[in-house]
């Protein structure tokens, strides 16, 4: 195993800085147990680092969406991004959607419980960051537009059509509270 | 129904729906252990091969390695019935059989380790079809199975399992059966595309041992207890202590963890430490569970009336590299064969068959989804020379109240107390099966390129009482009850369920019930959520464990109210004299600080109750392009009573997934037949579908009162994918006009079907 740091001619450490959930976190680049390696992906910094497991790992290449989560607004694969990559940037995961003051869930997340929108649940943290991204995208989405949004999001459980009424529901909701400002 | 619950059947969250949506549910890879090891394994990249020699120094060497296991250096240790299973063979019969395993500090170092193994093969001739697997020639994988056939079905010589699994069905005399015949037919038809349950979490397992036969072990299993069917049945340790973590997918798959826990154990002896085996992706796609392949050559004796005179047939399963259960799956879908199908006169045989493709085992389906799909279109012949609409067919043959059958245990029972044809009418109503069925081979409508067809299947399991289950329900000062019961998690919402039932018992708020943890150490024996049997085999323990613990607290609040425990009642955590429910007392008041009335709870097996599940499906088929488009499906079935109206709804439409529907139209292990590698290998090239094809999917559930437990409900998740792809291919061959014998229907397979393409098949 090479133990050489990452390309620096100074020796000097590098740090790259991510917030996650609204929290700064600056992390060390290089080859020891406790740095960044550049090998290491975006998702495995967010579980594996940070601490954040409910950011699930499915396929590691991109086909089944479990490890989304929302980077500066946009819902972004994590296991295809390297976290060297992400400097700077702003990331939610599921963990951020709660109120961390009151502790409230997240609509979304409400409305996937009261729709039993899930059954292992595997998938579900996945399905509703690309869900939140969505909803906060576009105002008039329809049911075409959430299946579209999800396409690239593996359910094997089979709890599409209870997540699409679920996502339905809560834009319906949302459109309600800014209709009435 | 009219009845007055409090929990049962209302539209109420699970109890842990909260955790699942804020990611705080912990699944396998959330969970590490101090001192923990990770495993990883070198694959063969031959279907059929020997190792010649293997040489591990370089990796031994590499720095962070603590063991390098081959199979010269493992435990003794062999599974399978009968046993041919052992850790590591010199041998090898499948792409991506493992080699040689590695423990190391890191996943990287195990990855680099692995690189770094030396191994020379010496290939040998490979088998992948059924029908050559069994020929005297064909290249033999093992010396206990000549002709790559298990040997005739064993018993497993313990409780519950002492008779020989059901593997041949022999009732009366079919050749009487085919004189009495007005029409006899015959054919093939397989079902052997072997696709993968695929589950979104892969599997994985942790092993620590405590002792030279103590272990502990940690899964993402849907039943904790098959850690120690695996060892106790097979090898000779005393006790696992089984710990399921929450399983992101199951379907059957994760209860065969026989291969990954073998290597997992045989590390962490080699190492001392604790050892987490978690499949990558493409190790779940080439070298864990598919579904079995399955292959009838069967004959049908038919009268005009749709009466079946006689079934004869030789029904091959492969199991690709070898066979854990043997003969246990084809014990039910003979079980299950004889459930949709009364007839006098079976001669109907099972053979188990090794191929060198990855092992196949428990599916969602059981067998029966294997059976079903290719026995249907062979039945569709005799029906269709009868002019006889598939649902009257059904609703004639299936197995009523009073009707026998030989089930997995080769034994006679009688069905009990069950009518399903109710929700067979009903069902064939909402989807307009009249209007839309235009007789065999004829589509319901024809635009332009596109056709549309009409199809129906049915299925039905008497393993929903299968086996043992034991459950306490403590009820504690707190006025809060503990359920005991070895139940995991895997996506049936079955703890919140019986959770739910035991809140019904005691009218106490569903947040006062707690279930402990599935951890096999903290509570009693319990077979595990398969054959659908959650809902009537563990709600009997609970219900049962809750009533008894309710009569304790009843006859000791009765002392202290100074009357007969029958005047006494119980709710939301007070005691009371039924006459007087205004002078209630807390039982805290009964028991006292240090005393909780532990009641139990008992389920001994009953295969006398069957469900059944019939799929109604519409499909349009493009004949200009092959493509086939599921339009439209309907679930009829009776639950006798909903437990919990969201989570049944999810089951149901659990049709499409775990390689259900879609396996009858592009859901396919492929494999090349050169080097036996299998081409779908990664979650682009295997097929599944997507949110923006959802089918418009209905349901009709009735709710009968069945004479099962308190709540007179029965389960029947499992079997919601099983009617499935018979249903389309019916479906496909009517729209087409052409009778299909072979899955998954490929737009190659349509193509040729039609004349429109030449040329050799795709496999």
């Amino acid at each position: 195993m090479t133990t050489s740091p990452l390309p620096d001619s100074q020796h000097q450490i590098r740090t790259i800085h991510l917030t996650v959930n609204g929290k700064n976190f600056p992390l060390e680049v290089g080859m020891a147990p406790h740095q960044i390696q550049p090998c290491h992906t975006l998702l495995q910094t967010i579980r594996e680092t940070l601490g954040f497991t409910g950011t699930k790992e499915g396929c590691d290449e991109g086909a089944c969406g479990a490890c989304t989560v929302i980077m500066d607004g946009e819902p972004i694969l994590s296991c295809m991004m390297l976290t060297i990559e992400c400097d700077g940037k702003s990331i939610t995961t599921i963990e951020g959607l709660q109120n961390p003051e009151t502790g409230h869930l997240d609509p979304l997340q409400q409305s996937f419980i009261d729709h039993g929108a899930f059954q292992c649940g595997f998938c579900t943290p996945g399905i509703i960051m690309a869900s939140k991204a969505l909803i906060a995208e576009k105002s008039d989405i329809e049911t075409k537009d959430i299946q579209e949004a999800l396409s690239g999001h593996y359910c094997r459980c089979i709890t599409h059509y209870q997540v699409v009424d679920a996502v339905v529901d809560v834009t319906k909701k949302v459109m309600r509270v800014s209709d009435d400002k | 129904m009219t009845n007055n619950y409090r929990y049962i059947g209302k539209k109420i969250p699970r109890k842990d729906a909260k955790e699942i949506v804020t990611g705080k549910a912990a699944f396998f890879d959330d969970i590490k252990m101090p001192d923990m090891l990770i495993g990883k394994t070198l694959r063969s990249p031959y279907p059929h091969a020997n190792i010649q020699s293997i040489d591990t120094r370089n990796a031994e060497n590499l720095p962070g390695v603590k063991a390098v296991l081959t199979y010269k250096n493992i435990p003794p240790w062999t599974v399978g019935i009968p046993p041919h299973i052992p850790v590591l063979d010199r041998r090898l019969r499948y792409v991506g059989d493992a080699v040689a395993l590695v423990a190391a500090e890191t996943r990287e170092i195990a990855e680099a380790a692995i690189e770094l193994i030396e191994v020379e093969y010496e290939p040998l001739e490979a088998v992948y079809d059924l029908d050559e697997a069994i020929k005297p020639e064909a290249p033999q994988l093992y010396d206990f199975a000549p002709q790559n056939m298990v040997p005739d079905a064993l018993p497993l010589g313990v409780e519950g399992f002492e008779d020989a699994p059901l593997h041949h069905i022999k009732i009366g005399n079919v050749e009487k059966g085919f004189q009495e015949a007005d029409i006899i037919c015959q054919g093939t038809c397989s079902y052997d595309g072997i696709p993968n349950p695929l589950p979104p979490e892969p599997p994985g397992i942790i092993v620590k041992w405590e002792g030279p036969e103590e272990a502990i072990v940690w899964s993402a299993t849907q039943s904790p207890s098959w850690a120690n069917i695996l060892t106790s049945m097979f090898l000779n340790f005393t006790e696992i202590r089984s710990i399921a973590t929450y399983c992101g997918g199951s379907y059957g798959s994760k209860n065969m963890l026989f291969n990954i826990s073998l290597h997992a154990a045989a590390l962490a002896k080699a190492t001392n430490r604790p050892v987490k085996i978690y499949y990558t992706k493409a190790e779940h796609l080439n070298a864990f569970v598919l579904r079995p392949a399955s292959r009838i050559h069967g004959k049908i004796g038919m009268k005009k009336d749709g009466t079946l005179t006689a079934i004869q047939g030789d029904w091959l399963m492969g199991y690709g590299a070898n066979a854990p259960m043997g003969f246990m799956q084809l014990a039910v879908g003979c079980g299950e064969a004889q459930l949709a199908l009364r007839c006098k006169n079976w001669d109907f045989k099972a053979k188990c068959v090794l191929t060198n493709r990855t092992p196949s085992g428990i599916v969602r389906g059981f067998g029966g989804q294997e059976l079903k799909s290719s026995l249907m279109p062979i039945l569709s012949i005799a029906m269709r020379e009868a002019d006889i609409d598939p649902l009257e067919f059904f609703k004639k043959n299936y197995v009523k109240d009073g009707d026998g059958y030989y089930w997995r245990d080769s034994k006679w029972h009688v069905c009990e107390g069950m009518d399903y044809r109710k929700a067979m009418e009903k069902g064939g109503e909402a989807f307009g099966w009249k209007e839309k069925w235009k007789g065999w081979l004829k589509p319901t409508t024809e635009k332009g390129t596109k056709k549309t067809g009409v199809g129906v299947s049915l299925h039905g399991n008497a393993d929903v009482g299968e086996d043992r289950s034991e459950a306490y329900v403590r009820l504690m000062p707190s006025g809060e009850a503990v359920v005991q019961i070895l139940v995991a998690e895997a996506g049936m919402g079955q703890r919140d369920s019986l959770c739910k039932m035991v809140a019904e018992v005691l009218q106490i708020p569903l947040e006062k019930v707690k279930m402990t943890p599935p951890d096999s150490l903290v509570n009693p024996v319990e077979s595990g959520l398969v054959g659908s049997r959650g809902t009537y085999a563990c709600g009997t323990a609970v219900i049962a464990a809750a009533q008894d613990a309710r009569k304790q607290l009843l006859e000791k609040a009765a002392e202290k109210f100074n009357t007969a425990a029958e005047n006494m009642d119980t709710a939301d955590g007070m005691v009371f004299q039924k006459d007087k429910p205004e002078q209630a007392m807390p039982w805290f008041f009964i028991t006292g600080p240090f005393q909780s009335f532990t009641g139990f709870g008992r389920f001994n097996t009953d295969f006398t109750k069957p469900n059944f599940m019939m799929i109604f499906t519409e499909v349009e088929v493009d004949v200009e392009t092959g493509k086939i488009e599921i339009l439209k499906v309907l679930a009829a079935t009776d639950a006798g009573q909903i437990i919990n109206p969201l989570a049944l709804k999810g089951q149901i439409r659990g049709s499409l997934g775990s390689a259900g529907i879609d396996t009858a139209i592009m859901e396919e292990s492929v494999i090349d037949p050169q080097n036996g590698h299998i081409m779908t290998s990664n979650m682009i090239d295997y097929k599944w579908r997507t949110f923006a094809e959802l089918p418009e999917f209905d349901d009709v559930i009735l709710e009968s009162q069945f004479p099962t437990h308190q709540f007179k409900a029965i389960g029947l998740g499992e079997i919601s994918t099983a009617p499935t792809p018979a249903a389309v291919l019916m479906a496909v061959s009517n729209a087409v006009g052409k009778q299909f014998f072979d899955y998954p229907l490929t737009p190659d397979k349509i193509l040729r079907a039609l004349g429109k393409i030449q040329g050799a098949e795709s496999k």
